[in-house]
């Protein structure tokens, strides 16, 4: 017999303000099976758990229901207070009458009948729950940072800093991001390169790192502390091992359209070339498109100039598999593309461009050698107009809904660099509201307005139109309510950011979830940011949400943390809540292996007695500590062969059926 | 036909003798000349006397080879272009093991249903000759009546444009016609309709089940050791027969079952007594996949990824459908 206890938790007024769980606790005492009920305030606090332990001991008691917040709050909590009390920690269920019901709910009778349901769902679950011992895994001790930016290079080089290897998988040629293209960097004004580019260095020279810059991942298997990535390295050209970074190519090429992707395509670069002159691998590359030996057959010039013998136009992709036992994802950001913002012409007129690209224009190692010249006819502009949220806060459906959190900084930035360095320049701001918390970052934005004289305008601009030669740009002054056009010879358009494109793929490699804005998702917005739902990935930069450069290397630091804190042991405890195929169904099919994100699934030929002879088949074999317990193959199974331990289909109709009860 | 006949019947005999194969599965001569029905021939004498392959031989082989291929020696077997189809997709499926069988594709200019012909006012078929689109049916008597084909063939026929797609060795001896037929025409019919008119007429049809099983035993892809119809563990054989609601959730969990893996072969209409069109279910879900995942045939290969059971990034997202279509 079945000896059920329900404890009903208050949350403070969390849920029982909303939910009678007086109510709750005495009409469950009646429940088949229930021979203990109580509710408590704070179920969770030591308190609370005393209760829970002295009821199993006092009512010997052989399941457990926790009428509380949602599982992935206190689940582990409850399940050790049982273990301590001499129950099997997976004799305890959740029934969430927080998240699912008193939050989502303002009538108290009708959210009090719900709890009462989701409590006898719990319960109808647990009486077909069973004992369950976790197991154990090794951790492998080296970790894979994906993305070579700020946030990768911080979190490689403290996780290598505690003495594990550490790989950086970068898809570009270097590494560096997109901090390298930046000049100069808010609230100090220190250049973005000197900062940087020591990092870069340290990495490409500590022991413990080793970047695999152009290459991407292709595949992730395995499980925290035990994962399995294929990595696809692609084909540079170029022998990683030999080139020296002479760039004697770099001049011979006489291929020289390609558009330098590095400087925002306002420039061109040969077909082989290094980044820039900084890049770590400093080893060049070379665009098949732009390459003419290899789109006609003829050329060969870097071949031949190359001293070190490094140029082969036959290389491969290549691949390698390496094992891990934490990933940071790293991936970073790139800005809209504004092909949904006809209204500032972007795309008709040369001399409108992106903040990323006046970045370049302003820096040193940029296209104009760091003189600000407009891009149309290489003329000083004398007036600029900067138009900030292009993109941001838009809730039309063109741009992104999200605040971009860097824009008011850098345009303060920019405003104030020009008016520096070229005094008789005339800078106009449009702008929605300018947002500028954080350590010193107001008084950086009132500088620019009060001590360089940066025109601020509140209001947002209408269009954007060429009137010879002239930008014309037509907006609103909301402070003085009128509608004013300002003549400008280059306008600057504050893009929204937004994820790299490529995480979607790594999300779905990672099988770790992403937001509506293609963000990666933090396990507790609170209390673990830095965590993705996924055991053992770590999410640190823009690929999590927007944020600027002090708060991407904190974040990274904090994943470093985190990892150095999961390889430091030798040992993780496994699920016991894994799959289990029920060999005398199992049609051997493959689907189940088929879906398995984990490569849990191998196939096993056994004999079976079949009427008086037997028969060899062919059947699944599931292992434990490979499998994470997501059910995608019980549910792809067609004869139902396949359970998941913990969450069994039984299990999971009875829920249902005392769902439907109601 | 009978010329196809004789070079089956004389290859089959030569495999036997040389000892290369141990069985041969084809079809055997039923009571009537119209109902030949699929049979394992292991001597040269039974070949010799029951062996036929006549315009009625519509049955599917390949389901039959996941038993009688695990017997020891090789086994040949006679598979017309769309039953090559569920061979592949049974090798595929770790069900056949492709070494143990030596298949002989054999052609087929479509297959007649006796029902329509009944339906034609002509019944005691006896014999049938076929030239280009006219049939001549003989009866018992001694009448003969010429028939439009179209009007004739097995409603799988229909909209046949199979080939086939694993062979050992062939038996062509007359070219099919090229044909250009759209399958999902009837399918888009049913979507044309309005939820309520489909649900009427999926109700009117699907009432008409009497559960003899006959579409899952003959289904190809109904493969499984353990049906869950079959297993009360699995709290769904309750589903199919409660009532009459119940009854049509048969059909739909088994539409479920086999989506993705169904190659149309179209034997769950060809057996139903009842007549319900069937194959439609699942013409619908292969339709859907065509749209969401790109053009894919179930059975087409023995290898590869299917797209229900594997991720593309070019996978459509639950956000991008609508009403059961792509946005």
């Amino acid at each position: 017999m079945q000896r059920i206890g329900v404890f009903i938790c208050w949350c403070g007024s969390n849920i029982a303000a909303t939910v009678d769980v007086e109510k709750v606790a005495e009409v469950i005492k009646s429940e088949p099976g229930v021979v203990y009920s109580a509710n408590y305030q704070y179920m969770c606090s030591e308190n609370g758990q005393q209760l829970v332990k002295q009821a199993i001991k006092e009512h010997n008691l052989t399941g457990v229901v926790i009428g509380a917040c949602s599982p992935r709050m206190h689940e582990a909590t409850f399940r050790k207070a049982a273990s301590e009390a001499g129950l099997n920690p997976y004799m305890v269920e959740i029934a969430n009458i927080r998240e699912h019901c008193s939050w989502i709910h303002k009538d108290k009778d009708e959210a009090t009948e719900k709890a009462v349901v989701l409590v006898r769902t719990a319960i109808a679950k647990v009486k077909l729950n069973a004992p369950l011992t976790a197991g154990e895994s090794p951790v492998v001790k080296r970790a894979l940072v994906i993305g070579g930016g700020i946030a990768g290079i911080q979190a490689a080089l403290d996780i290598a800093e505690a003495g594990f290897e550490v790989d950086i998988v970068e898809k570009n040629a270097t590494i560096g991001g997109r901090m390298a293209q930046i000049d100069k960097t808010f609230p100090t004004l220190d250049c973005s390169a000197c900062i940087l580019t020591p990092k870069m260095v340290d990495c490409a020279q500590h022991e413990k790192i080793d970047i695999l810059s152009y290459s991407e991942i292709e595949e992730v298997k395995g499980f925290v502390g035990n994962f399995n990535v294929k990595i696809r390295r692609k084909a540079r050209y170029v022998d990683e091992t030999k080139c020296t970074g002479c760039k004697i190519c770099m001049e011979k090429c006489p291929s020289k359209k390609g558009l330098n992707e590095f400087n925002m395509n306002l420039n061109t670069r040969p077909a082989i070339y290094i980044p820039f002159a900084q890049a770590i691998p400093n080893v060049a590359v070379i665009d098949p498109t732009q390459c003419i030996k290899m789109k006609t057959g003829k050329c060969g010039i870097c071949q031949k100039f190359c001293g070190a013998g490094a140029i082969d136009y036959e290389q491969k992709d290549t691949f390698i598999e390496r094992q891990y036992g934490a990933i940071v994802v790293a991936t970073g950001f790139k800005p809209i593309e504004l092909d949904n913002f006809n209204e500032y012409g972007y795309s008709d007129n040369k001399d409108v461009i992106t903040s990323l690209e006046l970045e370049r224009l302003m820096n040193a190692a940029g296209p104009t050698n760091g003189v600000l010249l407009r891009p149309s006819d290489g003329e000083h502009p004398k007036v600029i107009t900067f138009i900030q949220c292009v993109g941001s806060r838009d809730t039309s459906g063109c741009g992104k809904p999200y605040c971009s959190k860097i824009c008011c900084m850098y345009t303060a930035k920019h405003a104030m660099l020009i008016r520096e360095k070229y005094p008789d320049t005339e800078v106009h701001v449009f702008y929605i509201d300018v947002r500028t918390p954080g350590k010193n970052y107001d008084e950086f934005f009132r500088r620019a307005v009060e001590q360089y004289g940066v025109d601020y305008i509140k209001g947002m601009v209408g269009k954007v139109y060429n009137e010879n030669g002239k930008l014309m740009v037509q907006g609103s002054n909301l402070i003085d309510n009128e509608q004013i056009t300002i003549e400008s010879d280059l306008v600057v358009l504050a893009a929204a950011i937004e994820p790299e494109p490529s995480v979607r793929k790594i999300a779905t490699l990672l099988t770790t979830s992403i937001d509506t804005n293609n963000f990666l998702t933090e396990s507790h917005a609170k209390l673990r940011p830095v965590e993705s739902p996924t055991a053992g990935v770590y999410l640190a930069g823009v690929c999590q949400g927007p944020k600027d450069i002090p708060e991407t290397v904190s974040q990274a630091s904090a994943c470093a943390a985190k990892v150095i804190g999961l390889l430091v042991k030798d040992k993780l405890k496994t699920n016991p809540c894994v799959a289990q195929p029920d060999e005398m169904m199992c049609n051997g099919c493959s689907q189940c292996a088929n879906v398995c994100a984990y490569g849990a699934i191998t196939y096993v030929d056994k004999e079976f007695r079949v009427g008086r002879g037997t028969e060899i088949r062919r059947v699944a074999s599931v292992n434990p500590a490979v499998c994470q317990g997501c059910g995608a193959c019980t549910v792809t199974c067609p004869s139902g062969a396949m359970d998941l331990k913990g969450f069994s289909s039984k299990q999971i109709m009875s829920e249902v059926e005392a769902i439907c009860k109601m | 036909m009978k010329d196809v006949e004789l070079k089956m019947l004389e290859r089959a005999k030569a495999l036997l003798e040389s000892g290369e194969v141990a069985r041969v599965v084809g079809w055997k001569k039923g009571d009537f000349y119209f109902d030949p029905s699929p049979a394992v021939f292991e001597s040269v004498e039974e070949l010799e006397k029951d062996f036929v392959y006549n315009w009625f031989c519509g049955a599917n082989l390949s389901k039959y080879l996941i038993q009688i291929a695990k017997k020891e020696g090789k086994t040949a077997v006679f598979l017309k272009p769309c039953d090559t189809y569920s061979f592949n997709q049974l090798v595929k499926e770790h069900r056949i093991k492709r070494e143990n069988v030596y298949v002989i594709a054999v052609e087929c200019l479509a297959k007649l249903d006796v029902e329509k012909i009944k339906a034609q006012g002509v019944s005691s078929v006896v014999n049938v000759e076929v030239v280009e689109k006219k049939v001549s049916v003989t009866d018992l008597y001694g009448d003969v009546t010429v028939l439009n084909k179209p009007d004739v063939i097995l409603t799988k026929c229909d909209t046949c444009t199979k080939t086939h797609q694993v062979k050992d060795e062939e038996i062509i001896l007359h070219e099919r016609p090229e044909r250009d037929v759209d399958r999902f025409a009837e399918v888009a019919k049913l979507e044309g309709m309005t939820e309520d008119e489909r649900f009427a007429f999926w109700r009117e049809q699907l009432s008409k089940c009497i559960r003899c099983n006959a579409c899952r035993n003959v289904c190809p892809a109904c493969s499984c050791v353990k049906c869950v119809f079959d297993n009360p563990a699995s709290g769904i054989a309750a589903k199919a027969n409660d009532d009459k609601f119940e009854e049509q959730l048969f059909h739909v969990i088994r539409a479920f079952h086999v989506a993705g893996r169904c190659t149309d072969c179209g034997e769950c209409s060809r057996v139903c007594p009842q007549n319900i069109p069937l194959h439609l279910l699942n013409r619908k879900f292969i339709k859907d996949i065509d749209g969401f995942y790109g053009e894919y045939q179930a059975g087409e290969t023995s290898e590869g990824k299917t797209p229900l059971t594997s991720y593309t990034e070019g996978d459509i997202e639950a956000k991008d459908v609508f009403n059961g279509e792509a946005k």
